[in-house]
């Protein structure tokens, strides 16, 4: 089998396309959209709102924490109500839950399944083949990755060329190879072809169902959703820009979103401000050699202007933490005196009056230094190279703290 | 010698009238590229600084014989142009456009490889071969002629790393950055592989960063093919381990994708690797001067 490597980092999402997972609920939603079966359910974000749904929907229910981080059913995150009672009781423990520094705000409630079986369904974006690889199998649940360690054969994989399709032959061989049950084999096929359909539709970088359960009334129902969307698509997605607003919790990453920056939320001390997602993460990784802290990922972006900076900045500034700015600019499509321009409009605007500290070179670096140089308060300070760009932040840094 | 552009490059521009086309094809053009052509849907008989523009790239390459197609089309529009490009036989394509969808070029990557021309990108900053041809939107100020060969996922990174072998006296055959979206037309191995075939590079920078695992198969690449001996650096340290959703990456990861994972797979394989930028020029100049 190919080795893709994917997700395991969340600087994939600025780096290598950004990305953004859904809650269970949305993903559930779309599923729905294209004719995969799932429980019936709703959101609530009350304890008082999750009896009124177990109400609605009657008999036993499951009570389900919505936040984007796996091993949420053994971290208590997931508990069947025999009454709407308990449903109540359930969703006041679970709100406010903090679930591997996730904290729970919605809880969806959804009709309890009787479950025959648990099988494992995606379909994923295979970085190293550059294709979408369907992944099928029969002992799905909990322990599927130790499964496909221990177990390969136990999951069917199969490649899918991506200009010719899907198509049932595939969903056949994956069916039989996983060795699903025969009662349950119409079911698979037909959500493996819609679930692909769904992961090409909507332009997503990983759908998966895990479990995807053979209930004992033999229906095949998914009873869970794990949908990843390439944000690079959103343009031709207005629905999905609306899931994507409700999903940032982070009062920083919010703004930034709102602003169309690539943040990431750190917890140091020193504020950073670069352009292209390497550079910046070269930046951070000599603030700490340094022995300082980034408060930060930021990445201005290619052909940063002037009103991008001054964007940048107000994320930045938005963190108490930082004590500290430093910006790192290497221009090739960005330039130097478009940066320059907007460090100082957004100083003016923002009245910032913390130590920064400026390195400029590349397209138009004289420029950008002279406006620097002529304009700048004094609170700005200008370091000839990256290092010692570093070393000065952090010393200032450190400053600040005694 | 370089690799990929060089004095034979004909260059025709795909976007030359939008305000970053414009831009760095002029600047291509004023560095000494042999920029042949532009084009621009409806401008066709303008030009741009003296560069003609076409309607088609198939009409540019009928008229001008251009063998090179850069790319600066907003992404919505990219793939048409990548394709077009495909379709007007040139055998090089350079995309600077940053946002393609991943499947979309999950497509075109598909279609390209069933043929034999080589596209480098999308979301790169192009190719330069210091002295002979720049093709994309490089600073060219930190770039001189000389016998390194480089290659990065990094735009940004690529001009630090320069500038810091630019101070130590060092110069370059080619500098290609390959992009850093999840799909790129040409990976590690592809260009080491150029490189090590050019008899005018003596020694290759491989500049990686965190996420996939084109590192870790470069160096087992490295190993066993490329006599050219290579230093490497990566981006990524500090960067904190994410959320993840789903199972399906995990059960088919065969790498960590962290930088120190890479690390180790190149240094496994004798590949030499930098901590910080400074230190990747220093290791260069060692490898350069024990030959």
């Amino acid at each position: 089998m190919a080795l893709p490597s994917d997700g395991a980092i969340c600087f994939v999402n600025t780096s290598q396309g950004r990305r953004l997972d859904l809650f269970e609920y949305q993903g559930k939603q779309l599923f729905a959209r294209h004719g995969i079966p799932v429980p019936r359910g709703e959101v609530a974000d009350t304890p008082e709102a999750a009896r009124a749904a177990a109400e609605r929907i009657g008999g036993k229910v499951v009570v389900k924490a919505q936040v984007q981080i796996g091993g949420r059913g053994k971290a208590g995150g997931i508990q069947l109500a025999d009454t709407p009672e308990e449903a109540e009781a359930h969703a006041r423990k679970i709100l406010g839950m903090d679930i591997r520094g996730h904290i729970v705000h919605t809880v969806w409630i959804e009709a309890a399944s009787e479950i025959a079986k648990e099988y494992y369904a995606s379909v994923t974006f295979d970085r190293g083949e550059k294709k979408p690889l369907v992944m099928l199998s029969a002992a799905g649940g909990m322990d599927i990755e130790e499964v496909a360690r221990t177990r390969p054969e136990a999951l069917a994989t199969v490649h899918i060329d991506p200009l010719t399709g899907f198509q049932a032959h595939h969903a056949r061989w994956l069916v039989y190879h996983a060795a699903i049950d025969q009662g349950a084999q119409q079911g698979v096929v037909k959500i493996l072809q819609q679930l692909y359909q769904a992961f090409t539709e909507l332009d997503t970088m990983l759908v998966e169902i895990n479990p995807l359960i053979w209930t004992a009334s033999g229906d095949v129902v998914a009873l869970d959703a794990k949908v990843t969307i390439d944000n690079n698509a959103l343009y031709r997605h207005p629905e999905l820009l609306e899931m994507q607003q409700s999903v940032t919790e982070d009062p920083q990453e919010r703004l930034a979103q709102e602003k169309g920056v690539t943040y990431v939320k750190l917890d140091g001390d020193v504020g950073i401000l670069g352009n292209g997602a390497g550079l910046v993460m070269s930046t951070l990784d000599v603030v700490a050699l340094a022995g300082g802290r980034p408060a930060n990922f930021l990445d201005a972006g290619g052909g940063s202007k002037a009103d991008e900076v001054v964007a940048a900045l107000e994320v930045l500034l938005s963190d108490p933490k930082v004590k500290v700015l430093l910006v790192n600019i290497f221009g090739g499509i960005t330039r130097c005196d478009e940066v320059a321009t907007g460090l100082l409009t957004a100083l003016d605007k923002l009245g910032a009056t913390l130590p920064i500290v400026v390195r400029l070179d590349g397209t138009n670096e004289d420029e950008g230094r002279r406006i620097i140089a002529e304009q700048a308060p004094a609170n700005v300070v200008v370091e000839a190279t990256m290092l010692s760009a570093a070393k000065r932040a952090v010393e200032l840094a450190q400053g600040v703290e005694a | 010698m370089s690799i990929l552009v060089d004095k034979n490059t004909k260059l025709v521009v795909q976007g030359i009238t939008g305000r970053e086309g414009a831009f760095h094809a002029t600047r291509n053009k004023a560095y000494g590229t042999n920029v042949v052509a532009g084009v621009t849907p409806g401008k066709a008989g303008q030009d741009v600084e003296g560069i003609p523009v076409f309607n088609t790239v198939r009409d540019a390459v009928e008229e001008t014989g251009a063998n090179t197609a850069m790319v600066f089309v907003p992404p919505r529009f990219a793939t048409d142009a990548l394709y077009e490009a495909i379709e007007s036989g040139v055998d090089l394509i350079i995309c600077i456009t940053e946002g393609i969808p991943a499947h979309d070029m999950m497509q075109v990557y598909t279609h390209l490889r069933r043929g034999n021309q080589t596209l480098i990108g999308p979301n790169c900053p192009g190719i330069i071969s210091p002295g002979r041809a720049s093709v994309g939107i490089m600073p060219t100020q930190v770039f001189n002629p000389g016998r390194v060969g480089l290659v990065s996922r990094s735009g940004t990174l690529t001009y630090q790393i320069s500038k810091e072998l630019a101070a130590l006296g060092i110069g370059q055959s080619s500098v290609v950055g390959i992009g850093g979206d999840p799909v790129v037309g040409s990976s590690f191995i592809d260009i080491v592989t150029r490189f090590d075939a050019d008899p005018e590079t003596d020694l290759i920078v491989m500049v990686g960063e965190i996420g996939g695992n084109e590192e870790e198969k470069a160096a087992e690449f490295i190993a066993a093919n490329v006599s050219t001996p290579v230093v490497s650096y990566i981006a990524g340290f500090q960067a904190p381990p994410g959320k993840q959703m789903g199972h399906a990456g995990a059960i088919i990861t065969g790498s960590s994708g962290t930088a120190q994972g890479k690390k180790e797979a190149l240094e496994a394989k004798g590949v030499r690797v930098g901590t910080n930028p400074t230190e990747v020029a220093e290791l260069a100049q060692q490898a350069l001067a024990a030959q």
